[in-house]
């Protein structure tokens, strides 16, 4: 009976994925009823999402217990006994720029951000300046990625703290703020935020704290997070730059 | 019969979405580490249930929340609803409810979002028990909850971005000075992984409608700045919450040491 093994405890993570849902539920509920007193539209529609959500992230949460954080957790162990740190450096820059080239919320901003560009008149405003924009905007984000990666698991070798980074980090974000163009600056705070997918986080996390746990002398909750904050801080540096260049 | 297309055209493009990542990690594996991975079955059974799992969750986002949550968003910052008489500029008040909303659909989206489940599920793990994964996530809800209505409030008054960002900055570094080694990069983390499948879509919604029903305002240029908010305030909210159950924690050791005679 290996799929009742393998499927086993899904019914208390569907369980649990209902009492995270519910608080969505409950706000746009009040909102809809209370606040702006209209019914509801298709609550067929609405109920069968609600349905699906419940599973899809019941299965997420399993799905990430048996391949991702595992696969993770086994190649930082595998990369640090292989002691080879070339190799583990460019396997942390693909996985940065791999994972963000094509992240969907990137590519949404992307366009947005072409568009301001070219109502502010930075670039010609016609279609094809507008689409070179976005993915010269979208290479920049997705390299910006691979470096924190990089960088990021550097530190944790070395085991230095990461506040000093970090803080680095916001220093130079506050310097090359008034250096910028204003159109660019909301954009650029924005893209921090987008990079982090749902499937990168996971897997940069055990990555992480896989490393930290191998590694003699380190410890997994000092060094092996902070990851996650690299790969949001140095798109923001990055894209100011891309501002003010481009 | 439509909605079998949009599950399965979905889930083509969240495997399109994979891919790349698939390709690095397998291509690592074999060409690099050149070892066997241990439970390859259990590992590939896993990544299909993350890839039936995450289409299934938009899928039913598609369906159920975006499209309610980007009405009631438009509806909320609507003239009509502001009750605006023509000619007289509203004033920040008067979106009360817009600050409300952006307030409770951050914090729901947020402990919804399955990125930060994965996160708080590992500290939990690491912490040997003794950071709580429910705890975090609710630290982390709260953050979003002030960072995105602060947002709202800022696109309403039209302040500038930057001010608020450095002032957080500052109260970040204030904070770090003053929280134990242990949590600093689990925080710094926390802001980073609030921001995807579930929030963005709304919150981008809403910033979008707020900037483009306000006079004055460009959806272009204004509507940005919410993901920051909610990227910010996060680490601040959870580098408080350390410090407070810190506090209690030894509260309740020199309380229990004095019970001991």
């Amino acid at each position: 009976m290996a799929s009742g093994r393998i499927l086993g405890g899904l019914g208390r993570l569907i369980a649990e994925a209902a009492r995270d849902l519910a608080p969505i539920a409950l706000v746009i509920a009040f909102f809809q009823v209370v606040v702006l007193q209209q019914p509801f539209p298709n609550l067929g529609a609405i109920l069968t999402g609600t349905a699906f959500v419940v599973l899809g992230l019941a299965l997420f949460v399993r799905g990430l217990e048996m391949g991702l954080f595992p696969i993770g957790e086994s190649m930082a162990e595998s990369f640090a006994r292989k002691g080879s740190l070339f190799w583990l450096l460019a396997f942390s820059f693909a996985l940065g720029f791999g994972t963000t080239v094509a992240e969907p919320a990137l590519i949404a901003v992307g366009g947005e951000a072409a568009k301001v560009a070219g109502a502010a008149g930075f670039i010609a405003d016609t279609e094809e300046a507008r689409a070179s924009y976005a993915s010269s905007l979208r290479y920049t984000v997705a390299g910006s990625v691979g470096l924190a990666l990089t960088i990021g698991v550097f530190r944790i070798l070395k085991g230095w703290p990461v506040h000093y980074l970090i803080i680095g980090g916001y220093i130079m974000v506050i310097a090359l703020t008034p250096l910028a163009p204003p159109e660019i600056i909301g954009i650029a705070y924005d893209s921090g935020g987008v990079t982090t997918s749902t499937i990168t986080v996971p897997l940069v996390t055990a990555l992480g704290v896989g490393l930290a746990s191998t590694i003699r002398g380190r410890n997994p909750m000092i060094d092996g997070f902070g990851l996650i904050a690299f790969a949001s801080l140095t798109p923001m540096i990055f894209v100011l730059i891309f501002g003010m260049v481009v | 019969m439509e909605l079998i297309v949009h599950i399965v055209r979905t889930g083509i493009s969240t495997v399109i979405d994979v891919l790349p990542i698939a390709a690095i990690l397998f291509g690592f594996q074999f060409l690099v580490i050149r070892k066997k991975l241990p439970n390859l079955k259990k590992v590939l059974f896993g990544f299909a249930y993350v890839l039936a799992g995450l289409t299934l969750f938009l899928v039913g986002l598609e369906m159920a929340l975006f499209p309610i949550g980007e009405t009631m968003a438009s509806q909320l910052t609507s003239p009509a609803f502001i009750g605006a008489v023509e000619g007289v500029p509203p004033v920040p008040m008067d979106y009360v409810w817009v600050y409300v909303f952006a307030a409770t659909i951050g914090f729901a989206t947020t402990i919804a979002e399955p990125s930060l489940i994965a996160v708080a599920l590992k500290a939990e793990k690491i912490s040997g028990g003794s950071l709580k994964a429910t705890g975090l996530r609710i630290a982390v809800a709260i953050g979003v909850a002030v960072g995105v209505a602060l947002g709202a409030w800022r696109i309403v008054t039209g302040t500038p971005l930057p001010v608020y960002i450095m002032v957080g900055y500052a109260v970040v570094i204030a904070q770090t000075m003053l929280s134990s080694r242990t949590i600093i990069p689990l925080a710094y983390d926390s802001g980073g992984v609030t921001t995807s499948t579930v929030t963005v879509p709304v919150v981008a919604a809403l910033g979008l409608g707020l900037a483009s029903t306000i006079p004055g305002r460009s959806p272009l240029i204004d509507g940005f700045g919410l993901i920051a908010f909610a990227s910010l305030f996060p680490i601040m909210s959870v580098l408080a919450y350390a410090l407070i159950t810190e506090r209690i924690k030894r509260t309740k050791r020199s309380a229990a040491g004095r019970d001991i005679p």
